[in-house]
């Protein structure tokens, strides 16, 4: 049988991405497995919230701080990751 | 560490997953790769990195249609919302006349929704359509094709028509499964008819009308049949959506790239949305 997946247009940096989420997807089990419950929690959002609504406010805010960072500042998205890096450990911590 | 529950239920959970992984992820995944390449067709495609996210960005076309869905829905749900919710409340709760008009409350929802448009298109029409012939017979200069207001008129009425029976549905669900003893006690209390509402009725129907303000904002956000089998996205763009844009890029234009960067940022929209509308909802329940 033959697989022939160049309809989907594949491409490094691409591929790379889901590859990141899958392996945070992987983390996440791990954690979970580790540590049952998800760990839930009421921050200062002041509802409570689970690991993974933490990685979903994570994911979802660092897609929309890459659109802000390209309609605002510029096409190099090498500041707006940083930037994602430490909104996802502030949701992680905080939230 | 102890194990709480048996986690291998989930594993009955894996057909679905299989589902959506062929119906939604990779169809999404796809379209990911779109968004950074340009193509000519032939299955040939060429690097673009973020050129058409910026252009989406710096492109009013886009924020136009935007403005233009988030006023939609929120005209959808400021009405459908109250009115399934009236309706409901003043159905018959028991007797001959449930049926009926359980029934009647459903014949709108089993229309496809391209007729739905027909019927309003032919409907609204100012020389054959019993709608707008009576509203100009009045005195009232109607014409949804050349007036964007008109046409916003026809295209709310019409989702109204089209939509609302959902809320009602679901509302009356919530309502008949309130317990008789809840009504007897608020009667011994001596609870007014809004007293009974307030505290008693609406409670208890959190829970559906979570469901129906998701499925209708969801629903609203994504409109594209009935407005482009009406109006086409006209007079001018006045009632181009989101969809009909990215419909006109995708299709029209044959611009695959620009279209998908479209398509990821109105998702991460929907995404956002729909998790605010849930996450309040919700919480304000389990404050209840």
């Amino acid at each position: 049988m033959n697989f022939d997946l160049s309809w989907m247009a594949w491409t490094w940096p691409t591929a790379a991405f889901f590859a990141t989420i899958l392996l945070l997807l992987c983390g996440m089990a791990v954690w979970e497995y580790a540590s049952p419950g998800g760990n839930p929690r009421v921050g200062i959002l002041r509802f409570e919230t689970t690991r993974g609504d933490r990685l979903f406010l994570s994911l979802l805010g660092s897609a929309f701080i890459h659109l802000a960072w390209l309609g605002l500042v510029g096409p190099s998205l090498w500041w707006a990751l940083a930037l994602s890096v430490v909104y996802a450990i502030g949701v992680f911590r905080y939230v | 560490m102890e194990k709480t529950w048996n986690n291998k239920a989930w594993f009955l959970v894996l057909p679905v997953l299989v589902l959506v992984a062929f119906s939604a992820v990779i169809p999404l995944m796809t379209v990911v790769n779109y968004s950074v390449q340009d193509t000519f067709g032939n299955n040939v495609f060429f690097w673009a990195g973020t050129e058409w996210f910026e252009e989406l960005l710096s492109s009013s076309r886009f924020w136009e249609a935007m403005v233009r869905n988030l006023i939609f829905s929120f005209i959808i749900l400021t009405i459908q919302v109250p009115l399934g919710i009236f309706i409901a409340l003043n159905m018959p709760k028991k007797g001959w006349g449930v049926p009926v008009c359980l029934v009647l409350m459903a014949l709108p929802l089993l229309i496809p929704w391209n007729v739905v448009g027909t019927i309003w298109q032919v409907f609204g029409r100012n020389d054959i359509g019993l709608l707008g012939y009576y509203v100009n017979a009045l005195g009232i200069d109607f014409n949804y094709v050349q007036d964007p207001f008109d046409a916003w008129v026809t295209i709310i009425i019409m989702d109204v028509w089209h939509w609302t029976s959902l809320v009602v549905l679901l509302c009356y669900a919530g309502l008949v499964s309130i317990p008789d003893a809840f009504y007897q006690a608020a009667k011994i209390d001596g609870a007014s008819r809004w007293a009974v509402f307030r505290y008693i009725q609406l409670p208890k129907m959190q829970r559906v009308l979570l469901i129906a303000v998701l499925l209708r904002f969801m629903d609203s956000f994504m409109i594209y049949t009935e407005p482009f089998v009406v109006t086409g996205g006209g007079p001018g763009n006045s009632t181009t959506f989101l969809s009909i844009d990215l419909v006109k890029t995708a299709l029209g234009q044959f611009d695959l790239g620009p279209a998908a960067a479209m398509s990821l940022v109105y998702f991460l929209i929907i995404l956002l949305l729909s998790w605010v509308f849930y996450t309040v909802m919700t919480n304000y329940d389990a404050e209840r």
